[in-house]
C-alpha cells in the first residue's frame, strides 16, 4: 500500500439541483501529512469529506483512498477512520456499548482496544453512562475513540474542536499531534485559521465548493509575505533607502512617524535594516504585524467570488518569493 | 452479516418502542382473557368466537381475527417502520456505514431483525393467549370450521401452524414499513403510512364492483391461516397467501434495499 496516496481527488463535484456545493475539486493528501482543509462554513468542507467516507455519490470526478473508490466497496475504508459533523452514537446505548457496536463491525481485534481507546479520550470513567446524556465536547472525544479503535492509517476528522470550550480545544488539537508524530496521516477540516496554522503542514483553502490555494503552509505564510510597521530616526530618508529595494513593497506612511511595508521573506528585512543603518535612518522599531497570513485567508475565501483575481494575487505573492503553485 | 444482525437486536432490546409493541402483544390477549373470565356471553359473529368458553384453544385463533385490521400491523410497523428510520433521526447510518460493513449487510440484518421482531410479537402474543384461554376455559378440544372436533394435542398444533401462516402477511406489512422507513427517513411518517396501507385494503373490499381482487388484497391473507382449521386442511388460500404476500414483499423491499444503496447520508 505505500507509495499510495491516502487521499486523492480528482475532478470531485457534487451538484444538489443547481446548487453546487463541491466544484471541481482535486487534491492530494501525501502519507504522513496533517492536512487542512480550510474555508468558511458552507464552502462545501463536509460534503467533500462525506464523499471521502463513500457516504455520498459524487455527481462527477473521483474519490480514491488508498487507492480505492470507497463508492465501490467499503474495503476502501480498511486503513480509514473519522467521523463528518458531530460524531453521532445511539443515545439509548451506554458509550462502552457503542464503541463495543462499531468495534463489531469492524471486526478483527478492534475490540481489544476499546479501553485504551477510551483512556485516550479520557472517558473511561464515563463508559457505562448512556451516550444521551453527553456533552458535545464528549461525542467528540467519543467519536475520536471510535475511530481510534479501527487504528486507522488515515483519519478524516471535521471541524473537530468546534464547540469545544478552550481546554477540550487545547486537548483535541493536542491529541491530533500527538496522532500524527506517531505517523498517522490526518485530514482535517476548519474554518479556522489558526487551528490549520498550529495544527497542519499542508492546506487546502476551499471557498464556494472550489479550491482557491492547495500546497504548504509555509509556502502560503510566504506567499503571504510580512508585513512590517518601522520607525526610525528619520522616516524622509527611509522612504528613500526603501525605495526600489528587492522584496519590499506596498511601503505606506502612517502619521508622521510610522511606516507600513511588505516585505517578500526576513532576508529582504535583514538587509533593509542593513541599508538603513548604513544611511544613518536608525530603527527605533521593527516589529511585524501577525494578521497577514489571516488577511490572505479572508482574501481567498471572501469579496466577489473573482477566483482569477484571487489566483492572480497568490502569483503575484508568489513570484516575490519565488514560489510557484 | 450475523454480527450485525445481533447488533440490531441489541439495539432493539435497548430501546423502549420494543417493548411497547410486545407489551401490547401481551395485554391485549389477556384483556380480552380477563373479560371473557368475568363477563357472560361471547362474540359468536367471529369464527372461533362461540367457542371460547369451552376451550382456551379458540382465544389465540379468535385473537388473530381481530387483531388483523390493525393490531398486528401496528405492532410490526413500530418496529420495522422505525429500523431505518432510527438511524436517521440519530444520524447514526454515517457512524455505522464508515465501519468495515457493506450498507447491503446492514440492510438485510435491519430485515431480519426487523422481521423476527414482528415474528417473535406474534408468536408471544399467541402463547399468551392461549395460556390465558386455557386458564379461563380449558384445554379442551377445539371444533374446526368444518365441524369436526380436534383432540387438545392437535387442536395446539393447528393453533401454532395459523400462527406460522399468520406471520406471513404481518411479514409483508413489515416490509412495506421497512420500505417507508427507508424512503421517508421518518419513524412516525413510516409507522402511520403503514397503518394507512393497511386499513385501505380493508376498505378496497367494500368498493362495488372490486370483489374479483378481494382474494389478493394483503388483508385477506390475514384470514389464510381459517384453511388450517377444515376438514380436511385446505391448502389452497395458505398457497395463496404465501405468493400473493411474496407479492407486496418482494417489491416492496427490492425497492428500499435500492433507496438504501443509492442514498446520500447527508444528514446527522
Amino acid at each position: 500500500m505505500s507509495g499510495v496516496a491516502p487521499v486523492a481527488l480528482r475532478g470531485l463535484t457534487k451538484q444538489y439541483g443547481r446548487i453546487t456545493a463541491v466544484d471541481d475539486v482535486s487534491l492530494t493528501v501525501n502519507e504522513g501529512d496533517v492536512f487542512g482543509y480550510l474555508g468558511p462554513n458552507g464552502a462545501g468542507k463536509t460534503t467533500s469529506l462525506r464523499m471521502m467516507l463513500g457516504l455520498i455519490r459524487p455527481t462527477a470526478g473521483e474519490v480514491l483512498v488508498f487507492g480505492q473508490d470507497p463508492q465501490r466497496s467499503v474495503k476502501a475504508l480498511a486503513d480509514v477512520a473519522g467521523f463528518v459533523e458531530a460524531p453521532r452514537f445511539y443515545p439509548y446505548l451506554d458509550a462502552i456499548t457503542n464503541l463495543r457496536l462499531v468495534a463489531a463491525l469492524d471486526g478483527n481485534d478492534a475490540k481489544g482496544r476499546i479501553a485504551e481507546a477510551l483512556d485516550v479520550v479520557e472517558l473511561s470513567d464515563r463508559a457505562g453512562d448512556k451516550v444521551g446524556g453527553f456533552s458535545h465536547g464528549m461525542h467528540q472525544r467519543l467519536g475520536i475513540a471510535g475511530a481510534l479503535i479501527r487504528r486507522p492509517r488515515l483519519l478524516l476528522l471535521d471541524e473537530p474542536a468546534t464547540g469545544l470550550d478552550p481546554g477540550g480545544m487545547r486537548d483535541m488539537r493536542a491529541l491530533i499531534a500527538r496522532l500524527s508524530s506517531e505517523g498517522m496521516t490526518v485530514m482535517l477540516s476548519s474554518h479556522l485559521l489558526a487551528e490549520v496554522e498550529e495544527l497542519c503542514n499542508r492546506v487546502a483553502i476551499v471557498r464556494n465548493g472550489r479550491i482557491v490555494y492547495e500546497g504548504e503552509l509555509n509556502e502560503l505564510r510566504a506567499a503571504a509575505g510580512l508585513t512590517i510597521r518601522l520607525r526610525t530616526t528619520d522616516d524622509e530618508l527611509a522612504l528613500r533607502v526603501i525605495a526600489g529595494r528587492r522584496g519590499i513593497t506596498d511601503v505606506v506612511r502612517h502619521g508622521s512617524n510610522a511606516i507600513q511595508l511588505r516585505a517578500a521573506d526576513e532576508t529582504a528585512i535583514a538587509e533593509l535594516s542593513r541599508a538603513l543603518a548604513d544611511a544613518e535612518a536608525l530603527i527605533l522599531e521593527l516589529a511585524p504585524s501577525a494578521a497577514t497570513l489571516e488577511d490572505l485567508f479572508f482574501e481567498l475565501t471572501e469579496g466577489d467570488g473573482d477566483s482569477a483575481g484571487e489566483a492572480a494575487k497568490l502569483d503575484q505573492a508568489a513570484e516575490l518569493t519565488g514560489d510557484t503553485h | 452479516m450475523a454480527t450485525i444482525y445481533r447488533w440490531e437486536l441489541r439495539k432493539l432490546r435497548a430501546q423502549k418502542r420494543s417493548y411497547l409493541g410486545l407489551g401490547a402483544a401481551v395485554l391485549v390477549p389477556i384483556i380480552f382473557a380477563v373479560a371473557v373470565a368475568i363477563q357472560p356471553g361471547e362474540p359468536a359473529d367471529v369464527p372461533f368466537g362461540r367457542y371460547i368458553n369451552d376451550t382456551g384453544l379458540a382465544f389465540p385463533l379468535v385473537t388473530l381475527l381481530f387483531g388483523s385490521i390493525w393490531f398486528y400491523p401496528l405492532i410490526a410497523a413500530l418496529v420495522s417502520g422505525d429500523i431505518v428510520a432510527n438511524e436517521d433521526n440519530n444520524g447514526t447510518l454515517k457512524t455505522i456505514l464508515t465501519r468495515s460493513v457493506e450498507r447491503s449487510q446492514v440492510f438485510f440484518a435491519k430485515v431480519l431483525a426487523a422481521f423476527s421482531y414482528s415474528a417473535f410479537a406474534i408468536l408471544l402474543s399467541g402463547v399468551v393467549a392461549t395460556v390465558a384461554g386455557i386458564i379461563v376455559s380449558g384445554f379442551n378440544p377445539l371444533p374446526t370450521l368444518s365441524g369436526s372436533i380436534e383432540t387438545p394435542e392437535r387442536g395446539l398444533l393447528l393453533v401454532g401452524g395459523s400462527l406460522a401462516v399468520y406471520l406471513m402477511p404481518v411479514l409483508a406489512i413489515s416490509s412495506i414499513a421497512l420500505l417507508l422507513s427507508t424512503v421517508t427517513r421518518n419513524s412516525a411518517a413510516a409507522v402511520v403510512g403503514t397503518l394507512m396501507f393497511s386499513l385501505l385494503l380493508q376498505l378496497v373490499v367494500i368498493i362495488p364492483g372490486l370483489d374479483g381482487v378481494q382474494p389478493y388484497l394483503l388483508s385477506t391473507q390475514f384470514n389464510s391461516w381459517e384453511g388450517l382449521l377444515r376438514t380436511p386442511v385446505d391448502w389452497q388460500p395458505i398457497i395463496r397467501a404465501a405468493w400473493v404476500c411474496a407479492l407486496y414483499a418482494l417489491p416492496a423491499l427490492a425497492l428500499a434495499l435500492t433507496v438504501f444503496l443509492r442514498r446520500d447520508v447527508a444528514g446527522g
